[in-house]
């Protein structure tokens, strides 16, 4: 058996790639066991495989391993991992090591953490609305049950913040089902780390959580398997034990990093600025595993944040996922210089999966024509003020002044909240009719007839 | 027999295969993965596995069929949903579960059920490929016409009504001396076109609905049209409301490398949307292929092409089919992906030298064509492009635009502001508005063309006094123009603008279309003559009639023209009354006038 030979045939070693020689029989995505001279051990998994050699990427620092000493071994297997429910309430390093204490796991059962693809046939229709009690998601861009939605954020910007707001506050109305949050730090700082285990801590969420950290100075090429790893305990939790499971990979652009450092270490054809050009494929393989399951109890719902080098919406790594993910929370650095947090910027955010989640039984029967009607006033808003900026607010028509007014308004008392303040649906679309009632009533179009005679406050009234 | 020598992600080369022919498919490993053969170098082939080589081992072997990739047509596809080597999913589902297990296979279509064939050909009859011989009632309102497959020619020996399943024979083919057995299922390689007796120019329009393209910016049957844009510009809300509202009769929709949820939507919901033409269940109508981008990529390249040929299939029986394929740029970089693999001679950013001859293959398929059967049937081919960043100088787009005939150029900042269809109207094209002006004048009347270049005239003067707006301030314009500017902006929000989500928005037909513009003009002609005699802008642009127009949209087809005639009516009286009312102020002052003098 080929098990038990130890290859001491490795022929180079370059960044994170190791080529072991004389090996004819490796498989494809195989998982190596890299054994130095002094005892310790590394993984590794089969990139390429010939009947004479296999290139083999080590999970890892590549330092120490010497081509004459530095022994190999496949192990036959693929990268499976042990999930359980107990890893709730746990900490593991980016390769799903304990982490926070020495106490073993007893797993439940091994998983390869590549998945495999859900059939389209087999998806469930995400349509449960989960309120999180922020106005400018709940009210504008509803998130789902099921969905992937990331933060498109920028250096500088409170997306760690909002992440963890969003995680303390989700809920879904009438449901008494199970949570569980999954959250895969990868590559951030050890303070960005500790903020989110204190503040699951502080609120109480972290015995419901599973938390990967792959930290900024961990091997990068740990980064490609951290996400896949969250992943794979997600399913478990999801579909074997019927959790609805919330998770949290940040960050993606660390992620996107890392799979350029191996692609150029291949010396792989460069893609758009040197990323590969299976970026696309390679992270749908990771966004994709977000969804609802017919006939399984639980769902998978991902809120991932892409940090937009120089805020470059048109950067490889936020394009290709906004191609993939359903949707988009975008923040905005004018937003935040103004004061206003959470800084979403309504232009350019947007959920794919809204009108599923939304409308008579779920949210309320007015929902989607507020919805268009703040959406279309505030890009009047904000034309009005381009306009003001160059002929002066005395030179604006009546109705523009009113949209200009509007749009401060909207900004201030919509999109605006704290913290720790959590509105509910009703409250959210009630601030909205505020704002709504201070234009013409004949300018709302979008909103049905009806739900404008229900809704709309006359003044006076 | 071949060995496999080498697995780099989804290529595979193995040796001793000098006995293959190049596009053959072939059983890849003891788990016997689908491939496909894309080079033979000597007693070498290099191969596309269609699934996932995880735990694949250089030394297990690889057989070839001897066969190019296929698909199987018959009775039975209508309403299924396919992968993108046409394994039907729900079967998959079945046997694996939720997740798609590797190396599985299931016949596409069920081959043990019953139908009920009608034989039209009769014993004695000389057939070739492509001949009618019979046909199955599949849904309410298809025929499913039996043809001869490709390659077989002769006197029908032996032919008879009854009920079979797939696998028996409904007819004897006597060639020479040798006897042919037909059975209702054929295989078409999907690589190829399928052959066709002739090649039309196409003189009607493909009807879908929405206002936007019907009036400004019309597809052909036959024809072919591209919908770049960047993402969250709703390029699948489109595709998805032309699949379900176009006038073809047969929608294939092609899900090329995209999420998985979209497709889960049309699953649910074509089964309970109706066809406006026929009021059936629009599934009945539709095949769907679904390769999501999480599925493997070499599949998705096949997937446009499982897609066409079955389209190619049903065109032939005298249909006019509609494609949707979403998104072509997946496709393109499944090709990329694999020509880097093959490390070939990257051309412009990273995309193999032949990207645009493949595009320019795949929208050549698409046509109005007399099948050899006989029958006239035509595929029109609707693309989803997903530029990087939204910028169409890239090689997808730019290889797309140079064949396609119709452009809906979809933009960011009309997204931004919800909106939809986010398709610019300022540049984009239809060069198929000459062709169709004849079917436009005898269907719908001549005034529609006049109505339609009218409104495109506002709109464009429009665009030129926002740039004047811009510098000067709306209020320094004089009333003449503020009016085109109010009109530009009722043609946006009441007429171009347009609501998937609401059940009566969703779809106009082209009366409703032509009422609501003749409103609209009615009420541009109207308004600019008030302005000429002195009315302030301000006051017509607020009669009540306005705001009745912006509702048309969401008034139903049955009450429309009613409705619009009242409407009119409507303006008519508010605005004669305003010019009176004017005119009665000037004669007044001038009165005063005279008394002070």
């Amino acid at each position: 058996m080929k098990f038990d030979i130890e290859y001491k045939t490795l022929t180079s070693v370059a960044g994170p790639l190791v080529v072991v020689g004389k090996v004819n029989n490796a498989a494809y995505n195989e998982i190596v066991k890299i054994r130095m001279k002094n005892g310790e051990e590394r993984l590794g998994q089969v990139l390429e495989t010939t009947d004479e050699y296999a290139v083999v990427q080590v999970f890892g620092p590549t330092n120490g391993i010497n081509i004459k000493t530095t022994s190999v071994s496949f192990l036959g297997e693929t990268f499976k991992i042990g999930v359980s429910e107990e890893m709730l309430g746990r900490v593991f390093d980016g390769q799903g090591r304990p982490k926070d204490n020495d106490i073993p796991v007893a797993y439940e059962e091994r998983r390869d953490i590549n998945g495999e693809p859900i059939n389209p046939a087999s998806r469930g229709m995400p349509s449960d609305f989960i309120e999180t009690g922020i106005s400018s998601i709940d009210g504008l861009n509803t998130l789902v049950r099921g969905q992937k939605l990331p933060i498109f954020s920028g250096s500088g910007l409170p997306h760690n913040m909002l992440t963890a707001q969003i995680t303390r506050q989700a809920k879904v109305k009438n449901s008494s089902d199970g949570f569980a949050v999954v959250f895969a730090g990868i590559g951030i700082t050890y303070d960005d780390a500790s903020y989110f285990i204190e503040e699951f801590r502080r609120t109480g969420a972290l015995s419901r959580t599973v938390a990967f950290i792959n930290l900024a100075d961990d091997p990068s090429i740990e980064r490609i398997i951290t996400p896949r790893i969250a992943l794979t305990t997600a399913e478990f939790l999801a579909y074997e034990k019927g959790m609805h499971v919330l998770v949290i990979l940040n960050d993606m652009t660390n992620y996107a990093e890392a799979l350029r450092e191996l692609a150029s270490a291949r010396e792989e054809v460069p893609g758009r600025r040197g990323y590969p050009g299976y970026m696309y494929t390679d992270l749908a393989s990771i966004y994709e595993r977000a969804g609802i399951i017919k006939g399984k109890k639980g769902s998978i719902t991902q809120l991932n944040v892409v940090t937009m080098p120089s805020d470059d919406v048109t950067h490889p790594i936020p394009d290709l996922t906004g191609y993939i993910t359903e949707g988009q929370i975008y923040l905005n650095r004018e937003l935040y210089n103004k004061g206003i947090y959470p800084p979403i910027n309504p232009q350019g955010s947007l959920s794919r999966l809204m009108n599923q989640g939304i409308g008579h039984g779920k949210t309320r029967e007015d929902h989607r024509g507020v919805a268009d009607q703040l959406y279309g006033a505030y890009a009047r808003a904000l034309e009005a003020k381009n306009l003001s900026a160059i002929v002066g607010v005395e030179a604006l028509s009546e109705i523009d002044r009113i949209y200009l007014n509007f749009g401060e308004k909207f900004e201030n008392n919509f999109v605006r909240q704290g913290f720790d303040e959590s509105r509910s649906i009703e409250d959210t679309l009630s601030i909205g009719w505020d704002l709504l009632s201070k234009l013409p009533e004949t300018d709302l179009t979008r909103i049905k007839k009806e739900y404008v005679s229900k809704y709309y406050k006359k003044e006076g009234k | 027999m071949g060995i496999i020598e080498k697995i780099a992600g989804p290529l595979v080369v193995a040796r001793d295969m000098s006995d293959s022919n190049m596009y053959d498919v072939v059983k890849v490993g003891d788990a016997r993965l689908v491939g496909e053969i894309i080079q033979l170098r000597g007693e070498k082939a290099v191969i596309q596995v269609y699934e996932d080589t995880t735990g694949v081992k250089p030394g297990e072997p690889v057989a070839t069929t001897a066969a190019p990739l296929s698909v199987s047509l018959g009775p039975g596809v209508l309403g299924q949903i396919y992968d993108g080597i046409q394994r039907p999913l729900e079967i998959l589902q079945k046997k694996s579960g939720a997740f798609i297990a590797r190396g599985i296979s299931a016949d596409p279509i069920a081959m043990d059920k019953k139908w009920k064939f009608v034989a039209t050909a009769k014993k004695g009859e000389i057939v070739h490929e492509g001949s009618i011989v019979g046909y199955v009632q599949e849904t309410e309102y298809v025929k499913h016409y039996i043809m001869i497959p490709k390659g077989i020619r002769g006197k029908i020996k032996n032919i008879g009504s009854g009920t079979f399943n797939l696998k028996e024979e409904v007819a004897v083919i006597e060639d020479k001396s040798e006897e042919i057995k037909i059975t209702m299922m054929q295989d078409r390689p999907v690589r190829n076109a399928s052959k066709f007796a002739k090649k039309f120019r196409s003189e009607e329009p493909l009807i879908t609905g929405q206002r936007i393209i019907d009036t400004f910016f019309p597809i052909a049957k036959g024809g072919s049209a591209a919908v770049p844009g960047p993402f969250g510009a709703g390029k699948t809300v489109i595709q998805h409301q032309l699949a379900k509202y176009t006038d073809a009769d047969i929608v294939v929709y092609v899900g090329c490398g995209e999420r998985g949820n979209e497709m889960t939507e049309i699953l649910t919901e074509f089964p309970e949307l109706k066809d406006p033409k026929t009021g059936r269940p629009l599934i009945e109508r539709t095949v769907l292929i679904a390769n999501t981008s999480n599925m493997p990529v070499a599949a998705r390249e096949a997937s446009v092409y499982t897609g066409i040929t079955i389209a190619e299939y049903f065109r032939d029986m005298g249909y006019n089919v509609a494609i949707m394929a979403d998104s072509t740029s997946r496709w393109a970089e499944a090709m990329r992906e694999i020509s880097a693999r093959l490390e070939e001679m990257p051309g412009e950013e990273g995309y193999p030298a032949y990207l645009s001859k493949r595009l320019a293959e795949y929208y050549e398929r698409s046509g109005k064509i007399e099948s050899l059967g006989g029958k006239i049937g035509s595929v029109t081919i609707i693309g989803a492009v997903s530029p990087p960043g939204g910028d169409i100088s890239e090689p997808v787009s730019q290889g797309t635009l140079r064949v396609v005939k119709a452009f809906w150029s979809l933009d960011a900042s009309l997204a931004n502001a919800r909106h939809f269809p986010s398709i610019n109207w300022l540049n984009s094209y239809s060069l198929y508005l000459d062709a169709l002006d004849p079917w436009y004048k005898k269907n719908i009347g001549e005034r529609y063309i006049e109505n339609r270049q009218e409104a495109m005239r506002l709109l464009q003067r429009e665009a030129e006094l926002k740039d004047i707006v811009q510098l000067v301030g709306e209020d320094a314009l004089p009333d003449s123009e503020k009016v085109v500017l109010d009109i530009g902006r009722m043609l946006r929000e009441d007429y171009l603008r347009q609501s998937a989500f609401d059940e009566i928005d969703a779809y106009t037909s082209f009366k409703k279309q032509g009422l609501i513009l003749g409103s609209i003009l009615h009420f541009s002609k109207r308004a600019g003559e008030a302005v000429s005699k002195g009315v302030s802008s301000q006051r017509v642009s607020t009669i009540k009639a306005r705001a009745e127009i912006s509702r048309m949209k969401t008034i139903p087809e049955k009450e429309i023209e009613s409705h619009s005639k009242k409407i009119n009516e409507e303006i008519d009286k508010e605005v004669n009354a305003l010019i009176r009312e004017e005119e009665g102020e000037v004669s007044e002052a001038r009165a005063e006038e005279k008394v002070s003098k």
